[in-house]
Protein backbone atom coordinates (compact mmCIF):
# COMPACT_ATOMS: atom_id res chain seq x y z
CA UNK A 1 0.00 0.00 0.00
CA UNK A 2 1.32 3.70 -0.98
CA UNK A 3 0.55 6.43 1.70
CA UNK A 4 0.96 9.75 1.05
CA UNK A 5 1.42 11.99 3.93
CA UNK A 6 1.59 16.09 3.66
CA UNK A 7 3.45 18.27 5.93
CA UNK A 8 3.96 21.80 6.33
CA UNK A 9 6.55 23.81 7.61
CA UNK A 10 4.60 26.14 10.68
CA UNK A 11 5.96 28.64 13.45
CA UNK A 12 6.64 26.89 16.77
CA UNK A 13 3.69 26.68 18.72
CA UNK A 14 5.48 28.25 21.77
CA UNK A 15 6.73 31.53 19.35
CA UNK A 16 5.61 34.90 20.65
CA UNK A 17 4.99 36.09 17.04
CA UNK A 18 5.25 39.76 16.21
CA UNK A 19 4.19 41.58 12.83
CA UNK A 20 5.95 42.52 10.25
CA UNK A 21 6.19 45.81 9.45
CA UNK A 22 3.39 45.57 6.50
CA UNK A 23 1.29 43.81 8.62
CA UNK A 24 0.58 41.01 6.22
CA UNK A 25 2.57 38.25 7.90
CA UNK A 26 4.52 37.75 11.25
CA UNK A 27 8.60 38.07 11.62
CA UNK A 28 9.86 35.30 10.98
CA UNK A 29 13.63 35.37 11.46
CA UNK A 30 14.57 33.63 15.21
CA UNK A 31 11.33 32.08 15.14
CA UNK A 32 11.56 28.21 15.63
CA UNK A 33 10.13 26.24 12.59
CA UNK A 34 8.53 22.83 13.56
CA UNK A 35 6.59 20.25 11.43
CA UNK A 36 2.70 21.02 11.93
CA UNK A 37 1.56 18.93 15.00
CA UNK A 38 -1.49 17.54 13.22
CA UNK A 39 1.04 16.28 10.35
CA UNK A 40 3.46 14.57 13.10
CA UNK A 41 0.41 12.14 13.61
CA UNK A 42 -0.22 11.70 9.95
CA UNK A 43 3.49 10.90 9.91
CA UNK A 44 3.32 8.69 12.61
CA UNK A 45 0.08 6.74 11.66
CA UNK A 46 1.14 5.88 8.45
CA UNK A 47 4.22 4.19 9.84
CA UNK A 48 2.39 2.17 12.34
CA UNK A 49 -0.10 1.45 8.63
CA UNK A 50 3.12 0.28 6.28
CA UNK A 51 4.38 -1.92 9.71
CA UNK A 52 0.76 -3.85 9.42
CA UNK A 53 0.12 -3.80 5.80
CA UNK A 54 3.41 -3.13 3.79
CA UNK A 55 3.88 -0.64 1.39
CA UNK A 56 5.62 2.58 1.06
CA UNK A 57 4.87 6.05 2.49
CA UNK A 58 5.78 9.15 1.03
CA UNK A 59 5.65 12.70 1.87
CA UNK A 60 5.46 15.37 0.41
CA UNK A 61 5.68 19.13 1.69
CA UNK A 62 4.52 22.11 -0.82
CA UNK A 63 6.82 25.43 0.48
CA UNK A 64 10.25 27.29 0.26
CA UNK A 65 13.07 25.05 -0.28
CA UNK A 66 13.92 25.08 3.83
CA UNK A 67 10.82 22.84 4.34
CA UNK A 68 13.44 20.33 3.65
CA UNK A 69 14.36 20.11 7.08
CA UNK A 70 10.38 18.87 8.09
CA UNK A 71 10.33 16.20 5.19
CA UNK A 72 13.93 15.18 6.65
CA UNK A 73 12.24 14.81 10.05
CA UNK A 74 9.28 12.86 8.96
CA UNK A 75 12.03 10.76 7.04
CA UNK A 76 14.44 10.18 10.46
CA UNK A 77 10.68 8.64 11.69
CA UNK A 78 10.99 6.55 9.05
CA UNK A 79 9.00 7.13 6.21
CA UNK A 80 10.93 6.35 2.76
CA UNK A 81 11.28 9.02 0.34
CA UNK A 82 9.83 12.69 -0.01
CA UNK A 83 8.77 15.27 -2.55
CA UNK A 84 9.09 18.89 -1.85
CA UNK A 85 6.81 21.15 -4.10
CA UNK A 86 9.18 24.00 -4.35
CA UNK A 87 6.82 27.06 -4.71
CA UNK A 88 7.17 30.62 -3.28
CA UNK A 89 4.19 31.00 -0.56
CA UNK A 90 3.69 33.96 0.78
CA UNK A 91 1.47 33.81 4.07
CA UNK A 92 -1.63 35.31 1.78
CA UNK A 93 -1.11 32.75 -1.07
CA UNK A 94 -0.91 30.41 1.63
CA UNK A 95 -4.07 30.90 3.34
CA UNK A 96 -5.64 30.20 -0.65
CA UNK A 97 -6.01 26.99 0.31
CA UNK A 98 -7.12 26.31 -3.08
CA UNK A 99 -3.84 26.86 -4.73
CA UNK A 100 -2.79 24.35 -2.47
CA UNK A 101 -4.86 21.92 -3.05
CA UNK A 102 -4.38 21.95 -6.69
CA UNK A 103 -0.75 21.62 -6.13
CA UNK A 104 -1.53 18.59 -4.14
CA UNK A 105 -3.89 17.28 -6.59
CA UNK A 106 -0.85 17.37 -9.11
CA UNK A 107 1.35 15.34 -6.86
CA UNK A 108 -1.94 12.79 -6.31
CA UNK A 109 -1.93 11.96 -10.18
CA UNK A 110 1.32 11.37 -10.53
CA UNK A 111 1.80 9.26 -7.74
CA UNK A 112 -1.39 7.00 -7.30
CA UNK A 113 -1.28 6.51 -3.79
CA UNK A 114 -4.14 4.37 -1.95
CA UNK A 115 -4.17 6.60 1.42
CA UNK A 116 -3.54 10.24 1.75
CA UNK A 117 -2.95 11.16 4.93
CA UNK A 118 -3.11 14.21 6.69
CA UNK A 119 -3.19 16.89 9.36
CA UNK A 120 -6.63 17.65 9.83
CA UNK A 121 -5.51 21.86 10.24
CA UNK A 122 -2.45 23.73 10.31
CA UNK A 123 -1.36 25.57 13.35
CA UNK A 124 -0.61 28.56 11.46
CA UNK A 125 -3.42 29.87 9.10
CA UNK A 126 -5.93 27.34 11.00
CA UNK A 127 -7.77 27.19 7.81
CA UNK A 128 -9.01 23.28 7.92
CA UNK A 129 -9.54 23.38 4.32
CA UNK A 130 -6.82 21.89 2.45
CA UNK A 131 -7.32 18.58 2.78
CA UNK A 132 -11.64 18.25 2.19
CA UNK A 133 -10.16 20.41 -1.19
CA UNK A 134 -7.76 17.45 -2.42
CA UNK A 135 -10.57 14.94 -1.41
CA UNK A 136 -13.23 16.96 -3.79
CA UNK A 137 -10.77 17.56 -6.29
CA UNK A 138 -9.73 13.91 -6.31
CA UNK A 139 -12.86 13.06 -6.58
CA UNK A 140 -12.60 10.30 -3.71
CA UNK A 141 -14.23 9.94 -0.28
CA UNK A 142 -12.84 11.39 3.02
CA UNK A 143 -12.89 11.02 6.38
CA UNK A 144 -11.99 13.71 8.72
CA UNK A 145 -10.72 13.73 12.02
CA UNK A 146 -9.85 10.72 13.05
CA UNK A 147 -9.57 8.91 16.10
CA UNK A 148 -9.18 5.62 14.82
CA UNK A 149 -7.75 4.36 11.62
CA UNK A 150 -8.00 0.58 10.49
CA UNK A 151 -7.94 -0.62 7.02
CA UNK A 152 -9.31 -4.04 5.84
CA UNK A 153 -9.65 -5.07 2.44
CA UNK A 154 -9.27 -1.95 0.64
CA UNK A 155 -11.70 -0.15 3.14
CA UNK A 156 -10.99 2.32 5.84
CA UNK A 157 -12.89 2.34 9.27
CA UNK A 158 -12.34 5.48 10.75
CA UNK A 159 -13.83 6.57 13.98
CA UNK A 160 -13.95 10.38 13.97
CA UNK A 161 -14.11 13.08 16.38
CA UNK A 162 -17.89 14.61 15.35
CA UNK A 163 -19.69 17.17 17.59
CA UNK A 164 -21.51 15.77 20.30
CA UNK A 165 -19.67 12.05 20.19
CA UNK A 166 -17.49 9.29 17.70
CA UNK A 167 -18.67 8.95 14.52
CA UNK A 168 -17.41 5.78 12.66
CA UNK A 169 -17.49 5.72 8.97
CA UNK A 170 -16.34 3.43 6.10
CA UNK A 171 -14.42 4.63 3.42
CA UNK A 172 -13.26 3.14 -0.15
CA UNK A 173 -9.37 3.38 -0.64
CA UNK A 174 -8.58 5.64 -2.49
CA UNK A 175 -9.49 8.32 -0.05
CA UNK A 176 -8.18 11.35 2.50
CA UNK A 177 -8.07 11.20 5.98
CA UNK A 178 -6.77 13.39 8.62
CA UNK A 179 -5.48 13.03 11.61
CA UNK A 180 -6.42 14.32 15.14
CA UNK A 181 -4.85 14.93 17.97
CA UNK A 182 -5.96 11.87 19.85
CA UNK A 183 -4.64 9.38 16.88
CA UNK A 184 -1.40 8.10 18.10
CA UNK A 185 1.44 9.59 20.32
CA UNK A 186 3.94 10.64 17.41
CA UNK A 187 7.88 8.46 18.03
CA UNK A 188 10.83 10.15 18.48
CA UNK A 189 13.08 9.94 15.55
CA UNK A 190 16.11 7.56 16.62
CA UNK A 191 19.92 8.45 16.04
CA UNK A 192 20.04 6.07 13.45
CA UNK A 193 16.67 6.88 11.99
CA UNK A 194 18.14 10.39 11.34
CA UNK A 195 21.32 9.47 9.93
CA UNK A 196 19.12 7.17 7.50
CA UNK A 197 16.98 10.18 6.81
CA UNK A 198 20.03 11.80 5.46
CA UNK A 199 20.14 9.36 2.47
CA UNK A 200 17.07 8.66 1.47
CA UNK A 201 15.89 9.65 -2.03
CA UNK A 202 13.75 13.31 -1.85
CA UNK A 203 12.82 14.66 -5.38
CA UNK A 204 12.30 18.79 -5.61
CA UNK A 205 9.91 19.40 -8.18
CA UNK A 206 9.13 23.10 -9.19
CA UNK A 207 5.56 24.02 -9.28
CA UNK A 208 5.60 25.23 -12.51
CA UNK A 209 5.68 22.28 -14.44
CA UNK A 210 3.14 21.04 -12.50
CA UNK A 211 0.73 23.67 -14.69
CA UNK A 212 -1.14 24.95 -11.77
CA UNK A 213 -2.29 28.44 -12.14
CA UNK A 214 -2.29 30.70 -9.27
CA UNK A 215 -5.66 32.26 -9.65
CA UNK A 216 -6.04 33.84 -5.90
CA UNK A 217 -9.42 33.29 -4.48
CA UNK A 218 -8.91 34.69 -1.28
CA UNK A 219 -6.37 37.47 0.04
CA UNK A 220 -4.83 38.17 3.54
CA UNK A 221 -5.27 42.32 3.78
CA UNK A 222 -3.75 42.81 7.18
CA UNK A 223 -3.52 41.01 10.26
CA UNK A 224 -3.22 42.69 13.93
CA UNK A 225 -3.77 41.56 17.31
CA UNK A 226 -7.02 40.71 18.75
CA UNK A 227 -8.32 42.97 21.41
CA UNK A 228 -6.94 42.19 24.60
CA UNK A 229 -9.07 41.00 27.53
CA UNK A 230 -8.49 43.18 30.94
CA UNK A 231 -7.46 41.56 33.91
CA UNK A 232 -9.68 42.29 36.49
CA UNK A 233 -9.92 42.16 40.36
CA UNK A 234 -8.23 40.07 42.34
CA UNK A 235 -10.86 38.91 45.50
CA UNK A 236 -9.62 38.05 48.94
CA UNK A 237 -11.57 34.62 49.23
CA UNK A 238 -14.75 33.27 48.57
CA UNK A 239 -17.03 35.21 49.66
CA UNK A 240 -16.27 38.74 48.46
CA UNK A 241 -16.17 36.23 44.83
CA UNK A 242 -19.39 35.30 45.25
CA UNK A 243 -20.48 38.85 46.45
CA UNK A 244 -19.58 40.08 43.38
CA UNK A 245 -20.64 37.63 41.34
CA UNK A 246 -23.99 38.27 42.48
CA UNK A 247 -24.44 41.76 42.92
CA UNK A 248 -21.74 43.26 40.46
CA UNK A 249 -21.52 40.85 37.53
CA UNK A 250 -24.96 39.87 38.23
CA UNK A 251 -24.36 36.09 36.76
CA UNK A 252 -25.18 34.34 39.74
CA UNK B 1 -28.38 42.65 -2.95
CA UNK B 2 -26.97 39.18 -1.39
CA UNK B 3 -28.18 35.93 -1.81
CA UNK B 4 -27.58 33.51 0.99
CA UNK B 5 -27.55 29.84 0.95
CA UNK B 6 -27.48 28.85 5.37
CA UNK B 7 -26.70 24.98 5.82
CA UNK B 8 -28.96 23.54 8.25
CA UNK B 9 -27.66 20.90 10.72
CA UNK B 10 -29.94 19.14 12.93
CA UNK B 11 -30.33 15.76 14.88
CA UNK B 12 -33.30 14.07 16.24
CA UNK B 13 -33.99 17.08 18.65
CA UNK B 14 -34.74 19.23 15.26
CA UNK B 15 -32.90 22.46 13.96
CA UNK B 16 -29.29 22.74 15.73
CA UNK B 17 -28.64 26.28 17.57
CA UNK B 18 -25.24 26.55 15.32
CA UNK B 19 -27.15 27.21 12.46
CA UNK B 20 -28.94 30.36 13.99
CA UNK B 21 -25.38 31.29 14.47
CA UNK B 22 -24.43 30.76 10.81
CA UNK B 23 -28.06 32.82 10.08
CA UNK B 24 -27.20 35.88 12.51
CA UNK B 25 -23.69 35.70 10.83
CA UNK B 26 -25.59 36.15 7.16
CA UNK B 27 -27.69 38.56 8.29
CA UNK B 28 -24.69 41.26 8.81
CA UNK B 29 -24.93 41.16 5.00
CA UNK B 30 -28.31 42.37 3.64
CA UNK B 31 -29.36 40.09 1.43
CA UNK B 32 -32.32 37.08 0.76
CA UNK B 33 -32.00 34.53 3.19
CA UNK B 34 -32.39 30.57 1.92
CA UNK B 35 -31.85 27.40 3.85
CA UNK B 36 -30.58 24.13 2.58
CA UNK B 37 -32.32 21.16 5.04
CA UNK B 38 -30.86 17.52 3.66
CA UNK B 39 -31.48 14.37 5.34
CA UNK B 40 -34.64 11.82 5.23
CA UNK B 41 -37.77 12.46 6.81
CA UNK B 42 -36.86 15.69 7.82
CA UNK B 43 -39.99 18.11 6.73
CA UNK B 44 -40.30 18.88 10.45
CA UNK B 45 -36.94 20.61 10.38
CA UNK B 46 -37.27 22.24 7.34
CA UNK B 47 -40.67 23.73 8.68
CA UNK B 48 -38.72 25.44 11.32
CA UNK B 49 -36.02 26.74 9.67
CA UNK B 50 -38.57 28.36 7.74
CA UNK B 51 -39.13 30.75 10.84
CA UNK B 52 -36.25 32.11 9.59
CA UNK B 53 -35.83 31.74 6.22
CA UNK B 54 -37.78 33.46 3.08
CA UNK B 55 -37.35 29.76 1.34
CA UNK B 56 -36.04 26.54 2.49
CA UNK B 57 -34.95 24.22 0.05
CA UNK B 58 -35.55 20.98 1.44
CA UNK B 59 -33.76 17.63 0.13
CA UNK B 60 -34.36 14.18 1.11
CA UNK B 61 -33.07 11.25 -0.06
CA UNK B 62 -32.28 7.62 1.39
CA UNK B 63 -28.43 8.41 0.75
CA UNK B 64 -28.46 11.39 2.98
CA UNK B 65 -29.87 9.95 6.21
CA UNK B 66 -26.20 10.42 7.24
CA UNK B 67 -24.21 13.49 6.75
CA UNK B 68 -21.87 12.59 4.42
CA UNK B 69 -19.17 14.85 3.22
CA UNK B 70 -19.23 13.84 -0.65
CA UNK B 71 -22.85 13.80 -1.10
CA UNK B 72 -23.91 16.46 1.07
CA UNK B 73 -21.36 18.93 -0.54
CA UNK B 74 -22.39 17.81 -3.97
CA UNK B 75 -26.51 18.96 -2.94
CA UNK B 76 -25.03 22.19 -1.12
CA UNK B 77 -23.33 23.41 -4.08
CA UNK B 78 -26.17 22.40 -6.59
CA UNK B 79 -28.38 24.03 -4.58
CA UNK B 80 -26.51 27.26 -4.20
CA UNK B 81 -26.14 27.23 -8.18
CA UNK B 82 -29.83 26.54 -8.81
CA UNK B 83 -30.41 30.37 -6.64
CA UNK B 84 -27.30 31.91 -7.87
CA UNK B 85 -26.26 32.11 -3.92
CA UNK B 86 -23.61 35.06 -3.62
CA UNK B 87 -22.56 33.87 -0.22
CA UNK B 88 -23.16 30.04 1.36
CA UNK B 89 -22.81 29.47 5.27
CA UNK B 90 -22.19 26.88 7.66
CA UNK B 91 -21.64 27.37 11.54
CA UNK B 92 -17.88 26.42 11.76
CA UNK B 93 -18.80 23.19 13.53
CA UNK B 94 -17.12 19.67 13.09
CA UNK B 95 -19.87 19.18 10.20
CA UNK B 96 -19.29 22.67 9.13
CA UNK B 97 -15.67 22.11 8.59
CA UNK B 98 -15.94 18.99 7.20
CA UNK B 99 -18.47 19.41 4.07
CA UNK B 100 -17.72 23.56 3.03
CA UNK B 101 -14.25 23.05 1.92
CA UNK B 102 -15.65 20.37 -0.56
CA UNK B 103 -18.32 22.79 -1.60
CA UNK B 104 -16.00 25.89 -2.09
CA UNK B 105 -14.15 23.27 -4.67
CA UNK B 106 -17.67 22.28 -5.84
CA UNK B 107 -18.60 26.56 -6.82
CA UNK B 108 -14.75 27.73 -7.64
CA UNK B 109 -15.64 30.15 -5.03
CA UNK B 110 -12.84 31.57 -2.09
CA UNK B 111 -13.76 30.34 1.39
CA UNK B 112 -13.21 31.70 4.89
CA UNK B 113 -13.06 29.45 7.48
CA UNK B 114 -14.56 30.11 11.20
CA UNK B 115 -15.15 34.10 10.76
CA UNK B 116 -15.52 35.98 13.62
CA UNK B 117 -16.66 38.97 11.64
CA UNK B 118 -18.20 40.40 8.85
CA UNK B 119 -16.40 43.47 7.63
CA UNK B 120 -18.22 43.78 4.27
CA UNK B 121 -19.83 41.76 1.90
CA UNK B 122 -16.53 40.23 0.98
CA UNK B 123 -14.38 40.74 3.84
CA UNK B 124 -14.32 38.94 6.81
CA UNK B 125 -12.67 39.19 10.21
CA UNK B 126 -10.75 35.39 11.41
CA UNK B 127 -8.38 34.20 14.23
CA UNK B 128 -5.54 32.74 13.03
CA UNK B 129 -2.31 31.15 15.05
CA UNK B 130 -4.68 29.60 17.70
CA UNK B 131 -6.50 33.40 18.18
CA UNK B 132 -2.76 35.30 18.52
CA UNK B 133 -3.59 37.00 15.85
CA UNK B 134 -7.00 38.06 13.51
CA UNK B 135 -6.38 38.26 10.04
CA UNK B 136 -8.42 40.47 7.44
CA UNK B 137 -9.64 38.22 4.60
CA UNK B 138 -11.18 39.14 1.47
CA UNK B 139 -12.79 36.97 -0.74
CA UNK B 140 -11.81 37.56 -4.14
CA UNK B 141 -14.38 35.08 -6.19
CA UNK B 142 -18.30 36.37 -6.55
CA UNK B 143 -19.62 33.41 -4.65
CA UNK B 144 -18.07 33.15 -0.79
CA UNK B 145 -17.78 30.21 1.19
CA UNK B 146 -18.16 30.60 4.98
CA UNK B 147 -18.10 29.51 8.22
CA UNK B 148 -19.15 31.27 11.33
CA UNK B 149 -17.83 30.76 14.65
CA UNK B 150 -20.53 29.70 17.04
CA UNK B 151 -19.20 31.91 19.94
CA UNK B 152 -19.48 35.32 17.97
CA UNK B 153 -22.21 35.63 16.77
CA UNK B 154 -25.58 34.76 19.05
CA UNK B 155 -28.43 33.18 17.66
CA UNK B 156 -31.57 35.24 16.74
CA UNK B 157 -34.42 34.40 19.48
CA UNK B 158 -37.39 36.11 17.04
CA UNK B 159 -38.19 34.59 13.66
CA UNK B 160 -39.26 36.24 10.96
CA UNK B 161 -43.13 37.88 10.50
CA UNK B 162 -43.77 35.67 8.28
CA UNK B 163 -42.69 31.84 7.78
CA UNK B 164 -40.86 31.30 4.90
CA UNK B 165 -41.75 28.44 1.95
CA UNK B 166 -40.40 25.32 1.98
CA UNK B 167 -39.46 24.09 -1.45
CA UNK B 168 -38.35 20.49 -1.98
CA UNK B 169 -35.58 20.47 -4.27
CA UNK B 170 -34.49 17.69 -6.69
CA UNK B 171 -31.63 15.96 -5.52
CA UNK B 172 -29.33 14.12 -7.66
CA UNK B 173 -26.11 12.14 -6.40
CA UNK B 174 -23.04 11.22 -7.49
CA UNK B 175 -20.51 8.41 -6.47
CA UNK B 176 -20.39 7.91 -2.76
CA UNK B 177 -17.08 6.26 -1.78
CA UNK B 178 -18.16 6.15 1.90
CA UNK B 179 -21.14 4.46 4.19
CA UNK B 180 -21.93 5.63 7.97
CA UNK B 181 -21.67 3.09 10.40
CA UNK B 182 -22.52 4.08 13.95
CA UNK B 183 -22.47 7.07 15.86
CA UNK B 184 -21.46 6.56 19.82
CA UNK B 185 -23.40 10.35 21.39
CA UNK B 186 -22.04 10.94 24.36
CA UNK B 187 -24.52 11.11 27.04
CA UNK B 188 -24.48 13.99 29.54
CA UNK B 189 -27.46 15.09 31.41
CA UNK B 190 -25.71 18.42 31.58
CA UNK B 191 -25.99 21.07 29.26
CA UNK B 192 -23.67 21.35 26.15
CA UNK B 193 -20.64 23.06 26.42
CA UNK B 194 -21.41 24.92 23.19
CA UNK B 195 -24.63 26.30 24.19
CA UNK B 196 -23.79 26.59 28.14
CA UNK B 197 -24.70 29.59 29.87
CA UNK B 198 -22.44 28.49 33.15
CA UNK B 199 -19.17 26.10 32.51
CA UNK B 200 -16.98 24.98 35.22
CA UNK B 201 -13.64 24.10 33.66
CA UNK B 202 -11.09 22.06 35.32
CA UNK B 203 -7.27 21.66 34.87
CA UNK B 204 -4.09 19.95 36.04
CA UNK B 205 -4.40 21.97 39.57
CA UNK B 206 -7.57 19.01 40.42
CA UNK B 207 -4.68 17.21 40.62
CA UNK B 208 -6.56 13.77 39.52
CA UNK B 209 -10.08 12.63 38.00
CA UNK B 210 -10.54 12.49 41.67
CA UNK B 211 -10.47 16.12 41.08
CA UNK B 212 -12.97 16.76 39.20
CA UNK B 213 -15.42 14.17 40.60
CA UNK B 214 -15.21 15.65 43.97
CA UNK B 215 -14.77 19.05 43.13
CA UNK B 216 -15.63 20.39 39.68
CA UNK B 217 -19.22 18.03 39.38
CA UNK B 218 -21.10 19.33 42.57
CA UNK B 219 -20.36 22.73 41.40
CA UNK B 220 -22.00 22.16 37.76
CA UNK B 221 -24.35 20.23 39.48
CA UNK B 222 -25.05 23.47 41.80
CA UNK B 223 -24.75 25.54 39.23
CA UNK B 224 -26.90 23.06 36.07
CA UNK B 225 -23.66 24.49 34.18
CA UNK B 226 -21.53 22.57 31.63
CA UNK B 227 -18.01 21.08 32.30
CA UNK B 228 -14.99 22.06 30.46
CA UNK B 229 -11.90 20.91 31.05
CA UNK B 230 -7.86 21.76 29.93
CA UNK B 231 -6.25 20.05 26.92
CA UNK B 232 -3.37 18.82 29.40
CA UNK B 233 -6.58 16.55 31.40
CA UNK B 234 -8.23 15.40 29.06
CA UNK B 235 -4.52 14.15 26.82
CA UNK B 236 -3.61 12.73 30.60
CA UNK B 237 -7.00 10.82 30.29
CA UNK B 238 -8.79 12.44 33.57
CA UNK B 239 -11.39 13.42 31.56
CA UNK B 240 -13.73 12.69 28.75
CA UNK B 241 -12.06 14.30 25.43
CA UNK B 242 -15.01 16.58 24.32
CA UNK B 243 -14.41 18.48 27.59
CA UNK B 244 -12.08 20.17 25.56
CA UNK B 245 -11.92 24.30 25.64
CA UNK B 246 -9.26 25.64 24.10
CA UNK B 247 -7.68 26.00 20.09
CA UNK B 248 -7.75 22.15 19.36
CA UNK B 249 -11.18 21.55 21.42
CA UNK B 250 -14.39 23.70 21.54
CA UNK B 251 -14.62 27.02 21.94
CA UNK B 252 -17.41 28.81 24.06
CA UNK B 253 -18.57 31.75 25.55
CA UNK B 254 -20.69 31.38 28.06
CA UNK B 255 -22.06 34.29 30.37
CA UNK B 256 -19.83 32.39 33.40
CA UNK B 257 -16.73 31.00 32.66
CA UNK B 258 -15.12 29.44 35.98
CA UNK B 259 -11.58 28.24 35.86
CA UNK B 260 -10.36 25.86 38.30
CA UNK B 261 -6.73 25.27 38.53
CA UNK B 262 -6.30 26.14 35.05
CA UNK B 263 -3.25 28.11 34.07
CA UNK B 264 -4.71 30.10 31.36
CA UNK B 265 -2.21 28.50 28.38
CA UNK B 266 -2.76 30.32 25.11
CA UNK B 267 -3.88 27.35 23.73
CA UNK B 268 -7.31 27.22 26.00
CA UNK B 269 -7.66 30.65 26.31
CA UNK B 270 -8.44 30.79 22.39
CA UNK B 271 -11.15 28.56 23.64
CA UNK B 272 -12.66 30.63 26.00
CA UNK B 273 -11.77 34.78 25.84
CA UNK B 274 -15.15 35.56 24.63
CA UNK B 275 -17.13 34.65 27.56
CA UNK B 276 -18.90 37.51 29.23
CA UNK B 277 -17.52 36.85 32.87
CA UNK B 278 -14.35 34.91 33.33
CA UNK B 279 -13.41 33.43 37.17
CA UNK B 280 -10.15 32.43 38.24
CA UNK B 281 -9.12 30.15 41.01
CA UNK B 282 -5.52 29.19 40.89
CA UNK B 283 -3.12 29.09 43.91
CA UNK B 284 -0.44 30.47 41.70
CA UNK B 285 -0.75 34.23 41.49
CA UNK B 286 1.28 34.39 38.58
CA UNK B 287 -1.13 31.73 36.53
CA UNK B 288 -1.67 33.43 33.03
CA UNK B 289 -5.18 32.84 33.52
CA UNK B 290 -5.34 36.25 35.72
CA UNK B 291 -4.56 38.36 33.12
CA UNK B 292 -7.66 37.60 31.28
CA UNK B 293 -9.75 36.99 34.00
CA UNK B 294 -12.48 39.43 35.86
CA UNK B 295 -12.68 38.36 38.88
CA UNK B 296 -9.37 36.01 40.37
CA UNK B 297 -8.81 34.17 43.82
CA UNK B 298 -5.43 32.77 44.31
CA UNK B 299 -6.58 29.54 46.27
CA UNK B 300 -6.12 26.59 46.15
CA UNK B 301 -9.23 24.64 44.65
CA UNK B 302 -9.73 22.02 47.38
CA UNK B 303 -10.44 24.50 49.76
CA UNK B 304 -12.27 27.27 47.90
CA UNK B 305 -14.56 24.97 45.31
CA UNK B 306 -16.02 23.68 48.63
CA UNK B 307 -16.33 26.81 50.13
CA UNK B 308 -18.24 28.56 46.99
CA UNK B 309 -20.35 25.29 46.56
CA UNK B 310 -21.58 25.80 50.30
CA UNK B 311 -22.21 29.95 49.82
CA UNK B 312 -24.28 29.41 46.19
Amino acid sequence: MKILVTVKRVTDYEAKLKLSSSATDVIREGVNMIMNPFDEIAVEEALRLKEKHDGEVVIVSVGTKESEAQIRAAMAMGADRGILVEAPLSLSSDMDSTYVAKILQKVVEKEKPDLVLMGKQSIDDDNHQTCEMLAELWGVAQATQANTVTINNRIVTVVREADGGLETLEVDLPCVVTTDLRLNEPRYASLPGIMKAKKKPLDFWAVSDLGVEHKPQVKLLKLSYPQARKSGLRVKDVAELVNKLKNEAKVL
Amino acid sequence: MATHLIFAEHDESGLKKSTLSALAAAKKIDGDIHGIVLGKGVNKVAEQFAAFCTKVHLCEHDDLTHRLAQPYAKVIADVAKKISATHVWAAATVAGKDLFPRVAIRLNAGMASDIQAVQSESVFLRPIWAGDLSGEIEILTPTKVITARVSEFPAPEAALASKGEVIPFDVSLGEIKMRFKSFDAVKSTRPDLSDAKVIIAGGRGLKGPEGFKELIEPLADKLGAAIGASRAVCDAGWVPNDWQVGQTGKVVAPKLYIAIGISGAIQHVAGMKSSKVIVAINKDPEAPIFQIADYGLVADAAKAVPELIALL
